[in-house]
């Protein structure tokens, strides 16, 4: 491998940051797409230089960019999400029936084989897929009219379809993960779709271990274990060893039960990557100090991992789709903060510096191995 | 010849710079200008009016002559001084924070 290259996406443009092997000195190319939210920026695992991003405002609306040259140059392309058929309604905040209505891509999730391939997950909750490059989207709508969605209701962000994860190994697999709706499975690429939430307890919903209604935060998976999954809840680290059939909670000594992003180390399946976040009202590190949770037992054993890491007055977030990791050896680790930080870590979370300072609040940061 | 003013994203976007100049025959309607300036621009598609309905986006806003026409009806013909190119139709990007 020849170098990294690390897309960040914020409130106000997006960034690639590139490195040689070493990640220690690095180039910042950006803003690109100045102003506007640019709520994720990913690259296809088949061809590194092609690159989506999901570009969005409240004045403009959505609207998604396509790079063939790994971010030098971009093109728009197709910006029209509708939902198949009848919207129907999910529950408001209020608890009264709300109609689906389209805001953002928050996620793009593109083929592990095809460039031209990428999904997209939408808030109001909704699955849609591109096999044109992102030319044109259209929606996997079993999805959105599975029987409980008259139940699901959003998050303090928005009812978001924040995580897709395709099985590597079964191509009719995928997972995803909305806010607050919790873990949905199809077995056969979106025909349909089961909720795998059984064993999340969620003690701020009326009934705490219903099968809809959980605020996922983030869930993750090493590819070469698909049916291993973690996941960080608005309330607790959360395991399952069967696919999602079933959670089981592995925050063991962490130091709050809250946290939006999970990562998984590229070699090492059980070390995974967390970061506590102070819940329920205040959102930031608790006791100003920043600081990495990783665990190499896959789960419940947590340390933490500071060194590099403001230890004092430090009060940002890291957000939901904020953290990635690279396949070089040592693994990298990355995360973003609503603070403008980036943080990279060329020792697997050892020892961490800024690659950057000063962005506007960072929304997602995802890293590409560079041949 | 209508002259048309978009807000400084539409511009980076469509990759514009000044004004917008287009030639349309027939009657002159926001609707009509609209969807001109999508045909030369299908960039633009979606960033000032939904795909699908038509309807104006809720911080997207339509002066000409000192005038607010955004709330007009799409099929309303736009003042004689837009449709002779005397005055630009400005498409603003309403005043919010962030």
């Amino acid at each position: 491998m020849s170098g990294v290259r690390v897309l960040v996406g914020t409130r106000k443009g997006a960034f690639i940051l590139t490195a040689d092997g070493k990640r220690q000195d690095w180039a910042v190319s950006g803003p690109h797409f100045g102003g506007w939210e640019m709520y994720h920026v990913n690259g296809s695992p088949a061809d590194p230089d092609r690159l989506y991003a999901s570009q969005s405002s409240g004045w403009f609306g959505q609207l998604m960019q396509r790079s063939n040259d790994g971010g030098k140059t971009w093109e728009p392309v197709g910006n029209e999400f509708t939902y198949e058929g009848e919207t129907g309604d999910h529950l408001w905040y209020d608890g009264t029936p709300r109609p689906w209505e389209f805001k953002r891509i928050w996620h793009l999730e593109p083929s592990p084989d095809d460039p031209d391939t990428v999904y997209a997950g939408a808030e109001d909750a909704a699955i849609f897929r591109s096999t044109d490059g992102g030319g044109s989207w259209h929606e996997l709508p079993a999805l959105r009219t599975h029987e409980s969605a008259p139940r699901w209701q959003p998050g303090a962000g928005g009812m978001c379809l924040h995580s897709i994860i395709l099985d590597p190994v079964n191509s009719d697999r995928m997972f995803i993960a909305i806010s607050a709706a919790g873990v949905f499975r199809t077995d056969d690429s979106g025909k349909s779709w089961q909720p795998v939430n059984r064993g999340l307890q969620s003690g701020q919903i009326p009934d705490p271990d219903a099968e809809v209604g959980h605020c996922v935060h983030r869930i993750a998976m090493h590819p070469s274990r698909p049916d291993v999954l973690f996941m960080q809840k608005h309330w607790d680290v959360m395991r399952s060893d069967d696919a999602g059939d079933s959670w089981h909670e592995i925050s063991g000594d962490l130091p709050t039960d809250f946290g939006f992003p999970i990562a998984v180390h590229a070699h090492e399946p059980d070390t995974i990557y967390v970061v506590p976040i102070k819940s329920d009202s205040e959102h930031y590190p608790p006791e100003g100090k920043l600081r990495v949770y990783r665990s190499r037992t896959g789960g419940n054993e947590w340390e933490p991992l500071t060194t590099g890491l403001p230890q004092a007055n430090c009060y940002v977030n890291v957000l939901r789709d904020a953290m990635a990791v690279d396949t070089l050896d040592p693994c990298g680790t990355y995360f973003g903060t609503t603070g403008g930080q980036v943080y990279g870590s060329a020792d697997g979370g050892d020892t961490w510096a800024p690659i950057v300072r000063d962005l506007p609040a960072v929304l997602s940061v995802e890293v590409q191995a560079l041949p | 010849m209508i002259r048309i003013v978009l807000p400084a994203h539409l511009k980076s976007l469509a990759k514009v710079s000044g004004e917008v100049q287009l030639d349309i025959t027939g009657p002159v309607t926001q609707r009509v200008v609209l969807d001109a300036l999508e045909i030369r621009y299908p960039m633009l598609r979606g960033t000032m009016r939904d795909h699908r309905t038509g309807q104006r986006r809720a911080f997207i806003r339509f002066y000409a002559c000192e005038e607010d026409l955004s709330n007009d009806p799409p099929d309303t013909p736009l003042p004689n001084q837009v449709a002779t190119g005397e005055e630009p139709l400005l498409v603003i990007g309403a005043m919010a924070g962030g």
